[in-house]
């Protein structure tokens, strides 16, 4: 996929006059936040729970070469395959080394976002490979060539009604309307590909170290399916995601479904330890495991490193005012919202995403439900005084704050020049003390008023009381 | 008790009748009140903006002008933050601006949360007669837990009925150059915010940040409500503007 960030202003007002998505984008506040409010209430005690999830993230990541080798052993040692994949094209050209080596016609993937983020469907389907994404909301995605605009639930940008219409096309069959009608139509056209597939895809969102364990929590069945019919399986995931252990994965997960979707747990947990033995009549007979860097190790040991705790479980972009209003697809990238905003610049470079890490009004609501306490806002700050550094802002911008600083800095000149903005802006408010119009604040003025000042400044006034 | 009052920018240039009443309140508190005359601003728009340089250079200054002070007080919510939370993180060393900036930073309050938890203000000069709905502005509320601390004011006003509109805490969209930056999905912002308000029965909407005020008051306007009342929750804690029973 790839970013087109820059104009996230012009998608952003896209989004804002289209009713539909308006309509979908509704479902956030009782899908999503209320159900991860009554999840937590219902944890006793949240605050230790996260405090403990952070520290085991801050922990990993601070010898996070020493847990990868500790994996990588572990893995190896049960008949796994461990593949480390510097930047998205290797990772891609490895899943289709296997793929060929293996004789690979057609692959079940289950949801993967790092594969997303690799661009992983296009590039197989360039190889030959026929690829079915069976996750429910990436598959209708595939069906109607689009992004997904949401890391848990991709599909969240569209309304029953258009996967109705699109179902009813693309199946050709009679058009239904009942949620449950609709999933058992889509589940009746993949179980065939589950069993014909010779390769599944999955994410992964753990590694567990002392094991050599990929876990994944889904909740539709299918990333089970994917990851033990076909003969070979390969896990795509990104190296942050290692954990020391069982028990640490355990807590992880106690805090990763409430928080995404409200669940006290998924549906499935899944804990995939190596191949199958010659004694078990389940699971694939190779089992790759990809470990995606991609400017990940990067973030290391500087003030974005924090950024690696995450957890994908998108709580950040469900209380976020912006993606609540905007979605996720105006922020040009796999990944939306506020973790998408401090990602997507690091992947893909400052320049490409100038509008992304100002696209925030630092409001903290991210930082607030954060399950690994990333503090979000501060690092949109840090991203934007990167541009700013790195002469990336626009010249009116920067010379705009040039002249606020030099007045503020110099109290006589700050006086007059605040006075006479005071008086003309008073004066151009008129009676109704508002103005309709504000030349070089169109930005404002095209959907709100502008109250007047009052005339005089408070310093003004201030000094004129006490010279009586 | 000395006690230094940082007017913000913006209240200086908008609506000079916050300073006032904030500064009616401290003396009304019992504080002896010094108003620089020099002050300017916090910084805030440069910090925010990636320019860590400008806002290092403004909280220097700040901080020699309040030098005197035993406490800072600021009417509103993010300017509070951004000293108190902010300031440190861009002074992290052990020099001598470092060192004066940090105690500045650990003696500024937010005028409610000031009111309520040092000056511990006994009677309120004000009296506001009506139905009022508070906004939680985000730095104030996320940065410095002031939450409890206004309500428990207006609680004291008799004549005072509170309105509590749906996600008070949610943001109104201001952001500072986010409004206009953003213009489109700030006014949107804006406007779920002025539905909530409306459906909250009253007919004022108070908060402690005027960034804030000027949004809503700038959307409410623009929608032909020229009918609620936008206020700073100084101004009506001071009385300045709730002498007049209003409805
Ligand atoms: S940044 Fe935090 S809230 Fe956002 S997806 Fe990652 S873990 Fe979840």
């Amino acid at each position: 996929m790839r970013v087109a960030a820059l104009n996230f202003k012009r998608k952003a007002q896209q989004s804002l006059r289209n009713a539909r998505l308006q309509s979908a984008l509704g479902k956030i506040q009782v899908r999503f936040v209320q159900a991860r409010a009554e999840a937590i209430a219902g944890l006793d005690d949240f605050a230790a729970v996260k405090r403990r999830a952070t520290e085991i993230r801050e922990n990993v990541l601070a010898n996070l070469d020493a847990w990868l080798e500790r994996f990588e052993q572990e893995a190896t040692r049960r008949g796994a395959v461990v593949h480390w994949a510097e930047t998205a094209a290797d990772a891609n050209r490895i899943v289709i080394e296997i793929a060929r080596a293996a004789h690979v016609k057609k692959v079940v993937k289950s949801k993967s976002m790092v594969s997303e983020e690799c661009a992983l469907n296009d590039a197989l389907e360039a190889a030959g490979v026929q690829v079915v994404e069976t996750d429910l909301g990436e598959y209708i995605l595939q069906l109607a060539h689009e992004a997904p605009s949401h890391i848990v639930a991709p599909v969240l940008h569209k309304t029953k009604d258009e996967v109705s219409d699109l179902f009813a096309q693309k199946h050709a069959l009679p058009r239904k309307t009942g949620i449950a009608e609709l999933c058992r139509e889509a589940r009746d056209i993949l179980r065939p590909h589950f069993v014909s597939a010779d390769m599944g895809i999955s994410g992964g969102n753990f590694l567990i170290a002392e094991t050599g364990s990929v876990l994944l929590v889904t909740n539709e069945g299918n990333g089970r399916m994917a990851t033990t019919l076909p003969r070979v399986h390969v896990a795509i995931t990104g190296i942050e995601k290692v954990v020391p252990t069982l028990e640490d994965a355990t807590t992880l997960v106690r805090i990763l479904p409430r928080s995404a979707t409200g669940q006290d747990i998924t549906n499935y947990v899944s804990v995939l330890t190596g191949v199958k033995n010659s004694d078990e009549s389940d699971g694939p007979e190779q089992f790759h495991i990809i470990l995606l860097d991609n400017g990940r190790s990067a973030l290391l040991g500087t003030p974005l490193q924090s950024m690696l705790r995450c957890i994908r479980c998108g709580a950040c972009m469900n209380h976020c005012p912006v993606y609540q209003n905007v979605g996720g697809h105006a922020y040009g990238w796999v990944y939306p919202g506020p973790m998408g905003s401090v990602l997507t610049p690091l992947f893909a470079g400052l320049a490409d995403t100038l509008p992304l890490p100002n696209a925030s009004t630092l409001c903290g609501a991210c930082a607030e439900v954060c399950p690994v306490s990333i503090p979000l806002p501060d690092l949109l700050r840090e991203l934007r005084h990167r541009q700013s550094e790195q002469d990336l802002r626009p010249r009116l911008e920067r010379l705009s704050l040039r002249l606020w600083v030099w007045l503020a800095l110099r109290p006589r000149w700050y006086a007059r020049a605040t006075s006479l903005a005071s008086r003309v802006l008073h004066g151009l408010g008129g009676a109704k003390r508002r103005l309709r119009w504000l030349p070089g604040a169109g930005g404002w003025t095209d959907g709100r008023d502008f109250p007047a000042p009052a005339g005089s400044t408070f310093r003004a006034l201030y000094r004129a009381r006490k010279i009586p | 008790m000395r006690t230094g009052l940082f007017v913000t920018c913006l209240v200086d240039l908008m609506r000079p009748a916050i300073g006032f009443a904030a500064l009616k309140l401290l003396e009304q508190a019992g504080c002896e009140v010094a108003v620089p005359a020099t002050q300017t601003c916090c910084g805030q728009p440069g910090y925010n903006a990636g320019d860590n340089a400008a806002a290092r250079e403004l909280a220097i200054k700040l901080a020699l002008e309040f030098a005197d002070c035993d406490y800072v007080v600021v009417p509103s919510g993010s300017c509070a933050g951004m000293i108190r939370v902010h300031y440190p993180r861009l002074f992290p060393d052990d020099s001598e601006p470092a060192r004066r900036v940090r105690a500045l930073a650990a003696r500024t309050y937010e005028l409610t949360d000031f009111l309520v938890n040092i000056a511990k203000i006994q009677t309120l000069p004000g009296y506001y007669r009506g139905r009022l709905s508070y906004h939680d502005s985000c730095s104030g509320l996320r940065e410095l837990g002031v939450k409890q601390q206004p309500r428990a004011l207006l609680a004291r006003l008799p004549d005072v009925e509170l309105k509590e509109m749906e996600q008070c805490e949610t943001c109104c969209g201001f952001g500072g150059t986010f409004a206009v930056k953003f213009g489109a999905v700030s006014t949107q912002m804006a406007d779920n915010k002025c539905r909530r308000i409306h459906a909250s029965g009253a007919n004022a909407v108070v908060a402690g940040d005027l960034g804030c005020l000027l949004n809503i008051e700038g959307r409410l306007r623009r929608i032909g409500d020229a009918a609620t009342r936008v206020l700073h929750i100084a101004e009506v804690l001071a009385g300045e503007q709730g002498k007049v029973p209003c409805e």
